[in-house]
C-alpha cells in the first residue's frame, strides 16, 4: 500500500525515541546487559534472580541495566601506567641509558637515608614522556633491581601532550599494578595485575636485597 | 565523424583507501584500459636504516617491528639472525623453536589480512575481511601471552627470545590448531567457488614465471607463478630443516593463484606449528648477552622467508655498539617492480585487485 513504507520507517524512529533502552547511550567501559546475562553473572537462573532482586531485573528487562565490561588482558600486557617502586630504585639510570628514544630523564642527588641498608640516591626527577614512548619495555628489561615495571592499564588518554609526561610524584602515587612482562618471579607467583590487587615492593623483585654475588658477578657483566 | 580520443594520465593515490598506506600510481588510461603505470613511493619514508645507525644492536629490534607492521615477528627474526651471524651467537634450541612457532603464527595472521583485504578490494566482500580478522584476533591474543603486545612485538633478541611462553600459551595453541583448519575450510567455502570472485580474479594480472624470476620477486607471488622457491626449504634457517611441510605452487600466476597459494600456505603453517609443539625441548631460551653487543668488525647478510617474501638484513659492523650500516632488503619493495608488467592491458578495476594480491605493505616499501 502506498505510504506504508513511510509509516514503517517512522515507527523505527519512534521506537528509538520512546524505548528507554534506546534513549540513552552507554559509555565506553560499560555495556548494556539483558536480564538473562545478568542472572548468569550472579550465578542463578532468571526466575530466582528476578524474585530475589526485582529492581535490577526490571531495569534489565526494559534495557537500562549496564555493567562494566572490558576485554580480558594477559598479565604480561605491556601497559601505559608504569609502576615504579621507590624502595627498590637506586637511581642508577640504566633505564634512561637503555631507552631507544631517550625519553626517560633522571636527576639524582646523594642522600643520607639508608633505604635498605645500602647507599642510595634521592630521585629528584624521574620523567617518563609516554607521549613518545613506544612501550617496547627495554627499560624494564634493563632495570637490575626490578624497580621499574610496565603497567597494566592503557587508559591514560589526555587532551595535551604535557600531561603525558609522568613525573616522580605521579609515579609514587600511581597504583602498584605491575605487568608481569619480563618478571618471571611474579609470573611464577601467579600474580595477575588485572585482578586489582596491588603488589608490595617486596613481592615485585627477585629478592629483597641483591646479594653480593648478583651485584658483582651477574649484573656487572650484563 | 570519428571522435578524437587521447590517453589520459591520472594519479591513483597517494591518499587512496585501496593503496594500503600512502602509495601513488601514475597511470595512463586509454578509456578503461591501463596503457602505462609508474609506481611512485617514498611518502612513508621514516629513515629506519639511518635510525639503526645510532641505536645499539638490541634497540634496533624495536625499529624492525615497524617495517611491515602486519608481520613484526618475521622482521624481528630476520634482524636478530643478522646480528647473530655478525657476532657469532648460537641461540639455544628452545629459543629457536619458539621463534619458529611465533613466525608461523605471524604468517597465518599476515596471510589472513592479505586475503581479507584482497577480497575487500573486489568491492563487496568486507564480510570476509571481518571473518579473517576474527581468526587473526586469536593469533594476536597468543602474541599478547608471549610478549605483552599485539602488533609492535619486539619479541626476539640476539641470542634467543625475551621470555619463555607462559603456561597458558600451549593450551591456547592446541585450541587454535584444532579449530583453525575448520576456519580455513569455511573461508575456502565462501571464496573459492564464489562466482564473482572467480570472474574478477581468474586470468587477471598474470605474471609469467620467467618474468617473476627476472624481477627477483619472492614469496607467495613467485610461488603462484609456478616457481618452487621457498627459503624455508631452499636454505633452511632456524629449525625448518627438521620440519615436514610442502611448498604449494600455483599453475598460472594469476590473482586467483596468489589467493590459493596463501590459503594452502596457512595449512602448511599449521602443520609446522603442530610439529613445533611436539618437538619443542626444555631448556634455556636465550644465551646471556651483554646489553650492548659489540660484534667484531665485519659484515653479515641474513634472510628469512617472511609472509611477503625474502626479507633480508645486511649489517656492517665497525666494532662499535651500533651498526655502521643497516640495509634492509624488503620483499614488498621488490615485488612492486613487476606491477607495470602485470597491469598493462587490464582494466582499471582489475588494477586495484592486482595490487591487493601483491600484498604490499607501505611501511616496508619506504622504510
Amino acid at each position: 500500500m502506498y505510504g506504508l513504507g513511510m509509516v514503517r520507517s517512522l515507527a523505527v524512529t519512534l521506537k528509538n525515541l520512546v524505548l528507554p533502552g534506546r534513549m540513552f547511550t552507554v559509555q565506553y567501559p560499560n555495556r548494556r546487559i539483558n536480564v538473562f546475562d545478568l542472572a548468569k553473572r550472579s550465578g542463578s537462573n532468571v526466575l530466582a534472580y528476578s524474585l530475589k532482586n526485582p529492581k535490577p531485573a526490571l531495569k534489565a528487562l526494559i534495557g537500562l541495566a549496564s555493567v562494566e565490561d572490558r576485554l580480558p588482558q594477559h598479565p604480561r600486557f605491556r601497559g601505559q601506567e608504569f609502576t615504579w617502586y621507590e624502595e627498590r630504585c637506586t637511581g642508577c639510570a640504566s633505564c634512561a641509558k637503555y631507552c631507544p628514544l631517550g625519553i626517560i630523564r633522571i636527576v639524582t642527588s646523594p642522600s643520607g637515608a639508608f633505604m635498605q641498608e645500602g647507599e642510595k640516591y634521592d630521585i629528584d626527577v624521574f620523567d617518563i614522556d609516554i607521549g613518545r614512548c613506544m612501550f617496547c619495555g627495554l627499560c624494564v628489561e634493563a632495570c637490575p633491581y626490578d624497580a621499574l615495571h610496565m603497567g597494566s592499564g592503557f587508559e591514560e588518554g589526555s587532551y595535551s601532550r604535557s600531561q603525558l609526561v609522568i613525573d616522580v610524584e605521579r609515579l609514587k602515587k600511581a597504583p602498584k599494578l605491575p605487568s608481569v612482562w619480563f618478571r618471571p618471579q611474579m609470573e611464577s607467583a601467579g600474580y595477575d595485575p588485572h585482578a586489582g590487587v596491588e603488589l608490595d615492593w617486596r613481592g615485585a623483585g627477585r629478592h629483597e636485597k641483591p646479594s653480593v654475588h648478583d651485584q658483582e658477578e651477574t649484573w656487572a657483566k650484563r | 565523424m570519428a571522435i578524437k580520443t587521447e590517453p589520459i594520465t591520472i594519479n591513483l593515490g597517494p591518499q587512496h583507501p585501496s593503496t594500503h598506506g600512502v602509495f601513488r600510481m601514475r597511470v595512463t588510461f586509454d578509456g578503461e584500459v591501463v596503457v602505462d603505470l609508474e609506481p611512485v613511493f617514498g611518502y612513508l619514508h621514516r629513515g629506519t636504516e639511518k635510525l639503526a645507525e645510532e641505536r645499539s644492536y638490541v634497540q634496533v629490534v624495536t625499529l624492525t617491528d615497524r617495517l611491515d607492521y602486519e608481520s613484526s615477528m618475521t622482521n624481528n627474526l630476520a634482524y636478530v639472525r643478522a646480528v647473530e651471524k655478525l657476532a657469532g651467537i648460537t641461540p639455544p634450541e628452545r629459543g629457536l623453536y619458539l621463534r619458529v612457532t611465533a613466525s608461523e603464527l605471524q604468517r597465518i595472521a599476515s596471510h589472513l589480512i592479505t586475503i581479507g583485504f584482497m577480497l575487500q578490494e573486489l568491492g563487496v566482500f568486507a564480510t570476509v575481511l571481518m571473518y579473517c580478522f576474527r581468526e587473526r584476533e586469536r593469533v594476536l591474543d597468543m602474541f599478547e601471552m608471549l610478549c605483552g603486545a599485539r602488533i609492535t612485538l619486539s619479541y626476539m633478541r640476539p641470542g634467543g627470545v625475551t621470555q619463555d611462553a607462559p603456561r597458558e600459551f600451549w593450551p591456547a595453541l592446541d585450541d587454535f590448531l584444532k579449530q583453525m583448519p575448520g576456519y580455513i575450510d569455511e573461508l575456502e567455502e565462501l571464496i573459492s567457488h564464489n562466482e564473482v570472485v572467480l570472474a574478477r580474479m581468474r586470468n587477471v594480472g598474470i605474471l609469467p614465471d620467467h618474468l617473476a624470476v627476472d624481477s627477483s620477486i619472492t614469496g607467495p607471488v613467485l610461488r603462484a607463478s609456478g616457481v618452487q622457491w621457498d627459503l624455508r626449504k631452499a636454505a633452511p634457517h632456524e629449525v625448518y630443516d627438521r620440519m615436514e611441510f610442502d611448498v604449494p605452487i600455483g599453475a598460472k600466476g594469476d590473482t586467483f593463484d596468489r589467493y590459493l597459494v596463501r590459503i594452502q600456505e596457512m595449512r602448511q603453517s599449521l602443520r609446522i606449528l603442530e610439529q613445533c609443539r611436539d618437538q619443542i625441548p626444555e631448556g634455556p631460551i636465550k644465551t646471556e648477552e651483554p646489553y650492548f653487543i659489540r660484534p667484531p668488525a665485519g659484515e653479515a647478510y641474513a634472510f628469512v622467508e617472511s609472509p611477503k617474501g625474502e626479507l633480508g638484513f645486511y649489517l656492517i659492523s665497525d666494532g662499535g655498539i651500533s651498526p655502521y650500516r643497516c640495509k634492509i632488503r624488503s620483499p614488498s619493495f621488490i615485488n612492486l617492480t613487476a606491477l607495470k608488467e602485470m597491469t598493462v592491458g587490464s582494466k582499471m578495476a582489475d588494477l586495484i585487485v592486482i595490487f591487493g594480491s601483491l600484498a604490499v605493505n607501505m611501511g616496508e616499501v619506504d622504510r
